[in-house]
């Protein structure tokens, strides 16, 4: 069994470090996994997104054209990726900053007002962690619980974080389990 | 087998003759840095850098640890040995085109990094072993095998100053121009490269000593008119004397 | 020992210094930037020498001077850098220093482009810089594999006295896989004291040790090819490494794949499987010495209709694919590169294409 995941939204919005969170943690949980960057010459600003592959056997092909799930960010993410992902899938959306749908009737649409949340933690760098949290509870793809220990892990050298971050990933799957 | 008393073979060099063209400069430079590395007593740990040129051949006189660099990075490798091997006493032996054209980014950033290794740079005005080429150190005027009407200064530039342009640089160095063409300025010549390799076991600073020097072969010229030449030409560009020391680096 | 999540660009820096070697001298080129920022960190905890040069040039020669001198040593660089470099690893090669040459490729000619590549094949196995020379080029297709060969490099460099190359591409730099670090592969460095400039004194000796690659004496110059040459052939008969993947039943197709390629075409298989295509694959690990009889014995199944490489570039390892196959089978060619990684439904559509000829 295999599952993919598509993070994507601006340069700056912590894509990449709630990918390797979610790969952190499935690699804790026993799974293969595999995190691939987009990189290019935009180290800020630009538009970033990451796969996360996991499996329970070894992979095999790191290019994935249709991802199993979506997390966008922002609205040019949206559009890009949301047609590619595959039926049944889990596309979430930071509605805080995307006004529109996904056009799509297969897929379980997941609208999460990330930056919002975050801002009523107390920090607007948070929405990645909303918008994790989220997405790990409606996709139910790991135990939430290992999630939460990854992120607790990632911000162990900064730990007055974590408590904002916690609370952060609490917010977030309400609101997945509230729509 | 007899020997004088007073003028024995350095340790440091091999019994054997050199390749060297009848009027040239190596040997005197050779034997100089060998006597240096005897009296500093480091021969067993010293490494040489040959270059690419005239000096190529300088591993089979020396009688030492030696590496032969590519043209022109010989600073490279030296920066390579000191970074892993500050133990060991480096020296790398470059010719003018060698250091002063293919070569000139690694000696500029080896300088500028303060690498604690020891160049000796011999400056003849002209590429020897090619056969006579102009190199960036030759004269205005200077015939050559590549500036056969003259080096035209208006088309190529004038001839760089290494030592003076290395000592612009703010890392401290110890930066020197010797020649050996007589007497009088071997014993100068001798007293620069002890200074240098001392700089370097003190483990102070980046050392050069550049040695104006002759090629009579290309240059067309018996050894005696090579030396007045020199004297008279290349050392009123090129003026000997201590350009850059480390001491007056940390003065200012 | 637990894994660690890590980027292939960390691994290869932390699995130099698990081998032993904590000598490092760089310069930076996207997509491998984070081995050097990676140990520019790393390296001083360890007491280690950490270097940025000024070129590729310098730096393949600073290799060079610290490799002369018997000290472990290596660096990192993409496509365009190992162009640079090319010159120093010549010279390496000729004067029989041991160093290990990690190439994360981009795509090509000239700049090229930033993402990842196989289009340096030529270049890592057929020479690069001038004159007759081999590298013995190993190339990983994950980032545990990207690992162990870093480690296992330096010993291998020593075994034949001879510069290593990991061949990887961008993917492999980039992307985060579980990592562990095998403490069986870190083996102590050999004696060098019969060759290496390391000074007199240190080894006890009277006589000067010399490391140089100029032979005026045309005779001595055929002779010390000679023994290189003697050299690369016991890297043939002794360094061959491949998977096998899928060939013990019976297909009609067989895919040669390397590196991130391979990994693209092991789904593309499993996928084929599926729908009732049996095709094979043999993955070089090694891509010099190339592993000829596996490909050959592979292609010569009754079964196998047609050879396919399948590659990051426009048709390089093909030519040793048809070399290995020798006229048995008729071999093809499939691939992109750009930085587009062929997907495995191309794969799968090229493999069709074949079967319907």
């Amino acid at each position: 069994m295999q599952s993919e995941v598509m993070f994507a939204g601006f340069g700056g919005q912590g894509i990449l470090l709630i990918a390797k969170v979610l790969a952190h943690a499935a690699m804790e949980a026993g799974f293969e996994v595999v995190w691939i960057p987009s990189y290019g010459p935009e180290m800020r600003g630009g538009t970033a997104y990451c796969m996360v592959v996991i499996s329970d056997r070894p992979i095999g092909s790191p290019i994935i054209r249709n991802p199993g799930h979506l997390v966008a960010m922002n609205r040019p993410s949206l559009e890009k990726f949301a047609p590619v992902v595959k039926p049944g899938g889990v596309v979430l959306i930071n509605s805080s900053l995307i006004p529109v749908r996904s056009g799509r009737s297969d897929v379980d649409e997941c609208l999460v007002p990330a930056n919002d949340l975050a801002m009523e933690v107390g920090n607007v760098r948070a929405a990645n962690i909303v918008a994790l949290a989220a997405f790990v509870s409606r996709s139910r793809i790991l135990d939430y619980d290992l999630v939460r220990e990854a992120v607790r892990e990632e911000f162990a050298a900064k730990a007055k974080l974590i408590p904002l971050n916690m609370e952060a990933m609490e917010r977030g799957r309400q609101a997945a389990l509230a729509t | 087998m007899a020997k004088g008393k007073t003028f024995k073979r350095p340790e440091a060099l091999r019994d054997c003759p050199t390749h060297y063209c009848p009027g040239c400069t190596h040997g005197v430079i050779h034997r100089l840095v060998a006597e240096v590395i005897d009296e500093l007593g480091v021969r067993g740990r010293t490494v040489g850098i040959a270059p690419v040129g005239c000096a190529v051949l300088a591993y089979n006189y020396f009688n030492c640890d030696f590496q032969e660099a590519a043209h022109g990075r010989a600073p490279a490798m030296a920066t390579g040995i000191k970074r892993v091997r500050p133990d060991l006493m480096v020296f790398t032996y470059q010719g003018d085109g060698d250091l002063a054209s293919i070569g000139m980014g690694e000696i500029v950033h080896a300088a500028n990094r303060g690498e604690k290794f020891t160049t000796i740079f011999v400056n003849n005005a002209i590429y020897g072993m090619t056969g006579g080429q102009m190199a960036p150190t030759t004269m205005p005027g200077q015939r050559t095998s590549t500036s056969p009407f003259g080096r035209d200064a208006a088309q190529v530039g004038m001839p760089i100053r290494v030592a003076e342009l290395l000592a612009s640089l703010q890392t401290p160095a110890y930066i020197a121009r010797q020649t050996v063409i007589k007497p009088k300025y071997i014993a100068r010549a001798r007293k620069a490269i002890h200074k240098a390799f001392s700089y370097q076991l003190a483990n102070r600073c980046f050392s050069l000593v550049e040695i104006v020097s002759t090629c009579p072969t290309n240059w067309g010229m018996t050894p005696l008119d090579a030396v007045e030449w020199t004297e008279k030409t290349l050392l009123a560009y090129y003026p000997p004397g201590e350009i850059k020391t480390p001491e007056a680096a940390e003065e200012r | 020992m637990g894994k660690i999540l890590m980027k292939g660009n960390e691994a290869i820096g932390e699995a130099a210094i698990r081998a032993g070697c904590t000598n490092y001298f760089a310069y930076p080129i996207t997509p491998q930037s984070e081995v050097a920022e990676y140990l520019a960190r790393r390296l001083p905890e360890v007491g280690g020498v950490f270097l940025q040069g000024e070129s590729e040039v310098a730096v393949s020669y600073m290799i060079f001077g610290a490799s002369a001198c018997g000290e472990r040593v290596f660096t990192t660089s993409s496509s365009p850098g190992i162009s640079l470099m090319s010159e120093g690893i010549s010279y390496i090669a000729a004067a029989q220093c041991p160093a290990v040459f990690v190439n994360i490729m981009r795509g090509g000619p000239g700049l090229g482009g930033i993402l990842p590549s196989q289009g340096d094949y030529f270049q890592a196995t057929k020479g690069g810089g001038h004159g007759d020379y081999r590298l013995l080029v190993l190339a990983p297709a994950s980032v545990q594999e990207a690992a162990e060969m870093v480690m296992q490099a330096f010993s291998l460099a020593e075994k034949y006295r001879n510069p290593v190359m990991i061949l990887g591409d961008g993917l492999i730099g980039q992307m985060m896989e579980p990592v562990a670090f095998p403490e069986h592969l870190a083996t102590p460095p050999v004696n060098k004291d019969d060759w290496a400039t390391n000074g007199m004194a240190n080894r006890g000796s009277q006589r000067p040790n010399l490391v140089k690659t100029l032979y005026l004496d045309p005779e001595q110059l055929n002779a010390h090819n000679l023994t290189l040459r003697a050299k690369y052939q016991r890297m043939r008969q002794e360094e061959v490494r491949f998977e096998p993947y899928n060939t013990e039943v019976d297909y009609q197709v067989l895919i040669v794949s390397f590196g991130t390629m391979s990994r693209v075409c092991r789904t593309a298989i499993d996928n084929l499987k599926a729908q009732g295509r049996e095709v094979a694959m043999i993955r070089p690990q090694t891509l010099f010495p190339y592993p000829e009889a596996a490909v050959r014995e592979a292609a010569a199944k009754a079964s196998c209709r047609v050879v396919l490489s399948v590659e990051m570039n426009m048709g390089q390892m093909v030519e040793d694919v048809e070399r290995s196959v020798r006229g048995q089978r008729p071999v093809e060619w499939f691939g992109k590169c750009g930085g587009e990684v062929p997907t495995p439904e191309e794969v799968m559509e090229a493999v069709r294409g074949l079967l319907a000829r």
